[in-house]
């Protein structure tokens, strides 16, 4: 079916509409992973977001069972500029298209991707719309005008989970899938350590490598309180990624607040961005942001770079950074800020994703960083295990 | 951290000749290296045998040495030079092999010099087989089953446990050179012994096959911070069984999951840390099971390679020229990443498009071969085509090749049946056929999905993934209805412009709709459906493009941004094949260059991956693109240059001129009328005899009747062989009229449209080679070559003197004249190459050719002058007075060419050379006289000129009273005879003392049982007529597996005397271009 995507400023592309032929609406951004779609479509960090891939070639190997980031999609519209004529892969279980449909997703194929990369690029991130019904493409401008920006919204409350509820399933293996037995700490054999973590949006490959780490998870809704998280007695205490204005979320700034100093914390993110406003930073909007897994971060004490992968339309300014918290890592590209470290807080702080899924894995080490940080600052000392 | 200043001078060491497996690749490696260390203040001596390099112009190193590349003569330029360090990684296998050998006879550490880039250790733990696998096991990965084997014996027990097909790979060798896929024991014991005598060591590694696994490469980089990066990621078309090399390969990687892909990103991150690669670039071979992703890690290349150059251009990520910077102490994140100015090296690429790489064979030059794939690597050259979709790279792809097809359309050679048959039967055959590997089973796939095969039915039977499969049925699907259109007029702008974006060629929707591409030209015109040109920027346009580095496809926005200056656009020789090599890319470079610096934009076309022109560095801007009228149109409209250049790039672009001219593109240089005057035999002719000069005699025939009665007027032998071909392709010496049917039934079906030309065969003429340049007025002759095997060996076969060694100043005088007034009636302007032949004093012209030639580099090396920049120059206006190049130059050294030959690839195959070319590559050595020169020449074709040893001579009869002079020669260079019965008889009776031995139809022990137990150590056997040359096959065949220096003429045979004359005067020594004063 014929499909138009009308930008705020205008620019219309032309297309073709796969998935559900609905009319759909977000703003704009680009991805630039060559694999991964699945991980991308499901990732909820995208609420409110229609995702163009630059890749050219999507749904090659179509939708499996395993990598899932969240229970649904949640972006708004994909656009990509050739859908496969077939999933071809031992784990596919149904193509992109059926996916998409089935959850009422529109997808819009045939359009110069690469063009509206260049004008997000040029132009900025901005509202759009796909539709396959409204044939007049200056209505379709003039609503997409209308639309409200990210700035200012939170879109946690839509992405967040409703209840609380314990996460026990690790890493994925080739050959055996998931690893579905809760593990102990390698490297304290027979203790863990019980993490809080705060559902902003989260995606589960983060809860997967915290298990995998030695963690024991209990994920909780991003209302939860600090008393009501504290009350848990975790070893240390977990804030996710997810979408929209981090400084919308003030409720979630509070929480961190009131947890500095008294358990050890890891943010990823947008949890990232609530510590750093926890700690009195400022963030602002980022032209297109960072959207892709080939972003290169530098740990300025150690000098050695990582290629990470990265969601992001917000960063935190590091000139706001105040008091002991200060900048730890930096991304090559536009030496934005990539991390904070804080000299007296127990804390982890990162903008980019070592969850990967999609994107490398340079720097899972996080994970068992978060563990030693618990190790040596646990209000609770070293955890026994609770199965 | 900041570059080393510990080290100053490094030694940086050639692949050598250009052979199947490792080919100018190395030379765009090599120049990128030579350009970055120079550029960091660094002195570079560079030793490569290859002359055809850019790497081995005077300016891209300190000091050049063009020597053999072997551990003998690099150990004497170490000595020399005193180098502090040595940079193995980018000579490919041969400098590998060069580093190991002089680290282990201690050369190395004598003269203290550092190896960087890869230390010995991580050399040898990634390139020993056995130390492989226990580093692979040790990190947990998982390698074939295998086990290594000394002999035949040991070989058929380990397939015991490891089971059939099992793979047999000679450990040390490049290119897979002796490997192969064995089924049954026989196979294998015959594959075992093949790989043992291919295998320096004498080892082949027996492996379980892992036929139909998908195989893919990562290409790696590490510095010395340890930093890791992936730059590219590849699927190959083809599943496991067929060499890489010989693979129609595609990146991105298509069909694997983020978490898949990322479990080979993890192990390669591993394999480079546990290999010790501690600065640049790797490449990691993977194969994974399509049932389950079970991953098991093929090989590893601790270097630059084949691989990596396409990696590079495909993502516009130089890994060459990075891999330098990172070995003088650089680290990734203090490289600036060339493309996007602001954003540094130590990122990966992300790529927007999709790659696709097709090899390029040539199976119809060795006709004795099946066209069957295997591990062991056969082709000679690739093109790469880059589009939006995989449907749009393939068809780019296909009709870059230059093999006649102009997209997916039915090609191939095989009987199927005609229309007029079953489909079943056909289906049936096809079936058949796609069971082996096929070098065209791409076609044989669409000729069965037009058959109605399903993609599931050739998955089960190829192992090629159902994803590339459906995207041929999708082109397939679409060619039906294309001509379900029935004519071009039923076509509407939407269904047209859909067929662009899936790759139809003009040519090709021509094909299908019986019209002319010019129709289908002008629908598109009509609906203005124009292809756009996009950049390659290494981010997916998250950055801003500084390189204007384009390629074609059919969407809405154009990034070309042509600018207004002057510009000139240099056409390319597409891929490499035998005929075409980088010769021609050399000049093309050279026109660049120079023309840049004289102040043109420069715009070069090409789509040849491995090659210097298509660096994004070498010119202002780069298409990448196929070179047929069509794409090169397209560009044209684009840029609208001042000046185009077709005389530079081989055969491919000289095709396109007349049809260019017509369409009003202006052709600078010889005019594309007078181009077709000297290369259209019968207006060729018209001007010899207007200028009175002498031609052997011939006549042109179309048809069978008349080229008999041409050849029976002329006399025979005779010279046949279709017109407007390059390499001599098809061409063959014709002895009587049985022959000549034979040859007009076969070479008429390989070029149908054009007549076959019939020539007077001057036997044992002397052959000479000329390059000249002119301006339109002046006429300046760069060099004078005569061959050393006699009128008949293709000029591209023969090993040529540089300046002439037999051929008098009269009769030398008389070429140079002939020469200028032939250049001067062509209204030459550029470059003109003439090949004569001498017979009983007579000059004879065989033919000229207005355009550069294979031996510009060679020339230009030995005279010490840039002739391709100075023939750009005066194409772009300047004439040879203005740039001071008006008289001869002369010098006081001599050069020796000589050619080398894929023949080791292609079992069946005879080594006997004939007027069709078969070579892939040359050395040159250069000395103060001719036998230095042509024996550093043979050295450095990788064989070995003992000086003492036996000398087995057998000729035919005609030769035997010049054996004389041979065996006198060879006896008193201290040398033992041997001969089989016929030649012993004749040199005995004459009073030599030489040992009988038996020919092999005599029985055992015969000559190739002696050449096999080392108690020979030359050949020299000249054969004549059809049973004669099959009963010595065996012997020229071992004495080519055994690597011995071998002559099959007899003039061959008196220059390799002169060479062993002269090595025993005096030892040879080592000197570079620089210092021969060459460096004009």
């Amino acid at each position: 079916m014929k499909a138009t995507l009308a930008l705020a400023d205008g620019r219309i592309f032309y297309g073709e509409s796969f998935g559900a032929p609905v009319e759909a609406s977000g703003e704009v951004v680009f991805n630039t992973s060559m694999c991964g779609y699945q991980e991308v479509i499901t990732d909820p960090s995208y609420c409110g977001q229609m995702v163009a891939m630059t890749y050219p070639l999507i749904g090659n190997y179509g939708i499996n069972l395993e990598d899932f980031e969240a229970v649904r999609p949640f972006m708004s519209g994909f656009i990509i500029k050739e859908l496969s004529g077939i999933a071809s892969n031992w784990r596919s279980k149904m193509g992109l298209d059926e996916f998409l449909r089935e959850f009422n997703v529109v997808g819009i194929q045939g359009i110069d991707t690469r063009a509206l990369t260049r004008h997000i690029r040029d132009k900025g991130a901005q509202q759009g719309i796909i539709s396959t019904t409204e044939t007049d493409p200056k209505k379709l401008v003039e609503q997409a005008k209308q639309l409200p920006g990210l700035e200012g919204r939170d879109l946690v409350q839509e992405v967040t989970c409703s209840q609380p509820y314990d996460w026990v399933e690790g890493e994925w293996d080739i050959e055996r899938g998931y690893n579905k037995s809760p593990l102990e700490n390698p490297r304290e054999p027979g203790k863990n350590y019980f993490v809080v973590a705060y559902d902003l949006g989260i995606k589960l490959n983060i809860l997967r490598k915290l298990t995998q780490a030695g963690c024991r998870v209990k994920v909780v809704p991003a209302h939860t309180g600090w008393e009501e998280v504290l009350a848990m007695k975790p070893d240390g205490v977990f804030f996710s990624n997810g979408p929209g204005d981090p400084a919308a979320v003030d409720y979630a700034i509070e929480n961190a607040r009131n947890l500095f100093g008294k358990v050890p914390i890891f943010g990823i993110c947008l949890g990232h961005q609530i510590v750093s406003l926890a700690l009195g930073a400022k963030t602002f909007k980022l032209k297109f942001g960072h959207h892709g897994g080939n972003q290169p971060v530098m740990d300025l004490i150690q000098k050695r770079v990582e290629i990470t992968a990265q969601n992001h339309g917000f960063a935190v300014d590091p000139q706001s950074l105040k008091g002991d918290a200060e900048t730890a890592s930096i991304n090559l590209n536009d030496k934005t800020l990539e991390g904070v470290r804080h000299k007296k807080f127990p804390l982890l702080s990162v903008q980019y994703h070592p969850e990967a899924s999609p994107g490398p894995n340079d720097s899972s080490h996080l994970f068992h960083e978060f563990v030693k940080l618990m190790e040596e600052n646990s209000p609770n000392g070293p955890a026994e295990r609770t199965d | 951290m900041p570059k080393r200043t510990d080290i100053k001078k490094i030694l940086l060491i050639g692949s050598g000749p250009i052979v199947i497996g490792q080919a100018c690749e190395f030379d765009y490696s090599g120049t990128q290296a030579c350009k970055a260390l120079m550029e960091e203040g660094y002195e570079v001596i560079l030793v490569n045998s290859n002359p055809a390099t850019i790497m081995t112009d005077f300016d891209f190193a300190t000091k050049t040495y063009i020597e053999p590349v072997t551990p003998e003569m690099v150990e004497m330029i170490i000595d020399r030079d005193r180098p502090d360090a040595l940079l193995p990684t980018m000579g490919g296998q041969t400098a590998l092999n060069t580093a190991i050998a002089l680290e282990e006879s201690g050369v190395l550490k004598k003269f203290n010099v550092e190896m960087i880039g890869a230390d010995i250790a991580a050399i040898k733990k990634a390139e020993d087989r056995k130390l492989f696998k226990e580093a692979m096991l040790d990190i947990g990965l998982k390698v074939p089953p295998s086990g290594y084997a000394h002999s035949t014996k040991e070989a058929i027990e380990i397939v015991q446990e490891t089971g059939y097909p099992a793979i047999i790979r000679p450990s040390f060798t490049l290119g897979g050179a002796g490997g192969g896929v064995a089924h049954t024991e026989s196979q294998l014991a015959h594959l075992t012994e093949w790989g043992l005598s291919a295998s320096p060591v004498k080892e082949v590694l027996i492996e379980k096959s892992l036929l139909g696994w998908k195989e893919y490469e990562l290409e790696v980089m590490r510095d010395c911070k340890d930093n890791v990066v992936i730059v590219c990621s590849i699927e190959n078309f083809d599943p496991m069984g067929v060499h890489t090399g010989d693979s129609i390969t595609v990146a991105p990687a298509q069909t694997l999951t983020d978490k898949e892909y990322q479990i080979l990103r993890d192990a390669s991150l591993d394999i480079i840390r546990e290999i010790g690669v501690e600065t640049g670039g790797s490449n990691i071979q993977f194969a994974v099971n399509p049932e389950n992703g079970e991953f098991i890690v093929i090989e590893m290349n601790p270097r630059v390679s084949r691989s990596s150059a396409l990696a590079s251009k495909a993502t516009g990520f130089p890994i060459a020229k990075i891999a330098a910077k990172l070995a003088v102490g650089y680290t990734l994140d203090e490289i600036q990443n060339d493309i996007t100015r602001v954003t540094p090296a130590s990122f990966e690429p992300t790529i927007d498009y999709c790659v696709v790489k097709i090899p390029r064979f040539t199976f119809e030059k060795f006709s004795k071969t099946s066209g069957v794939l295997s591990t062991q690597m056969k082709s000679v050259g690739e093109v790469m085509a880059i589009g939006r979709t995989f449907k749009e790279s393939l068809q780019k792809a296909l009709r870059s090749l230059e093999i006649g097809v102009s997209g997916l359309e039915e090609h191939f050679k095989y009987d199927i049946g005609d229309s007029s048959q079953d489909k079943d039967v056909q289906k049936e055959k096809i079936r058949s056929l796609l069971k082996e590997p096929y070098w065209e089973r791409l076609w044989m796939v669409a000729a069965g999905l037009r058959r109605g095969l399903s993609i599931d039915e050739i998955n089960e039977i190829t192992g090629i993934d159902l994803w590339f499969l459906q995207n041929l049925k999708e082109i397939v699907d679409f060619e039906t209805a294309i001509k379900e259109k029935g004519i071009i007029k039923n076509l509407d702008g939407d269904f047209l412009r859909k067929a662009k974006q899936m790759g139809f060629s003009d040519k090709y929707l021509a094909g299908l709709l019986s019209c002319r591409e010019a129709d289908v030209a002008g629908a598109r015109e009509e609906f203005k459906i124009h292809p756009v040109f996009k950049r390659v920027d290494t981010c997916g346009a998250e950055f801003e493009a500084h390189t204007p580095y384009l390629y074609s496809t059919y969407e809405e926005e154009c990034e070309a941004k042509p600018t207004a200056k002057k510009k000139i656009m240099i056409l390319g020789g597409g891929p490499n094949r035998i005929g075409q090599g980088l010769e021609f890319d050399y000049c093309c470079v050279h026109a660049a260059f120079a023309l840049k610096e004289d102040g043109f934009e420069t715009i070069m076309v090409n789509c040849n991956p491995e090659t210097v022109s298509t660096d994004y560095d070498t010119s202002d801007r780069l298409y990448f693109e196929p070179l047929t009228f069509e794409d090169v149109m397209a560009i044209v409209n684009v840029e609208k240059p001042d000046g185009v250049i077709v005389q530079f790039g081989g055969q491919t672009p000289l095709k396109l001129a007349l049809a260019l001219e017509q369409a009003g593109v202006p052709i600078i240089g010889t005019s594309p009328e007078n181009i077709d005057r000297a290369e259209d035999r019968k207006r060729f002719k018209e001007v010899l005899e207007k200028l009175s000069l002498k031609q052997s005699l011939n006549g042109t025939a179309t048809s069978q009747q008349k080229a008999e009665k041409i050849a029976v007027e002329i006399g025979f032998p005779v010279m046949a062989r279709p017109s407007y071909v390059l390499g001599g392709r098809s061409m063959e010496i014709v002895y009587n009229i049985e022959d000549l049917r034979h040859y007009m039934k076969t070479a008429l079906n390989v070029s149908p449209e054009h007549p076959i030309l019939i020539d007077q065969f001057l036997q044992e003429a002397i052959e000479l080679d000329v390059d000249a340049l002119s301006d339109g007025d002046d006429v300046v002759v760069a060099g004078v070559m005569e061959h050393i095997e006699e009128a008949g060996i293709h000029s591209g076969d023969s090993a040529c003197s540089l300046p002439p060694f037999s051929v008098d100043d009269e009769c030398i005088d008389l070429i140079k004249k002939q020469t200028a007034a032939l250049a001067r009636e062509l209204g030459v302007v550029g470059l003109m190459n003439i090949q004569f032949a001498v017979k009983s004093g007579e000059v004879y012209i065989i033919e000229v050719n207005p355009r550069a030639s294979r031996t510009v580099p060679f020339v230009s090396k030995t005279i010490g002058a840039p002739l391709a920049k100075i023939a750009a120059r005066v194409m772009a206006g300047k004439t040879l007075k203005e740039l001071d190049f008006t008289k001869e130059k002369t010098f006081n050294h001599i050069s020796v060419k000589e050619s080398v030959f894929p023949f080791i690839k292609f079992a069946e195959v005879d080594i006997l050379l004939g007027p069709e070319m078969k070579s892939t590559g040359e050395v040159m050595g250069i000395d103060t006289s001719f036998g230095r020169a042509f024996a550093k020449s043979q050295l450095a074709t990788g064989v070995e000129l003992p000086s003492s040893g036996t000398v087995f001579i057998s000729v035919k009869d005609k030769d035997k009273p010049v054996a004389l002079k041979l065996a006198a020669g060879f006896r008193d260079l201290g040398y033992q005879l041997t001969a089989t019965s016929g030649t012993a008889k004749y040199l005995n009776e004459a009073g030599f003392d030489v040992q009988m031995v038996n020919k092999v139809k005599e029985g055992s022990p015969h000559i190739v049982d002696s050449i096999n137990a080392g108690e020979v150590q030359f050949v020299v056997n000249t054969t004549f007529g059809e049973r004669a040359i099959r009963d010595s096959f065996s012997l020229r065949r071992t004495s080519l597996n055994c690597n011995l220096p071998y002559c099959t003429t007899i003039p061959g045979a008196l220059a390799l005397l002169d060479g062993l004359r002269a090595v025993k005067e005096k030892n040879l020594s080592v000197r570079s271009l620089q210092e021969y004063g060459t460096s004009g």
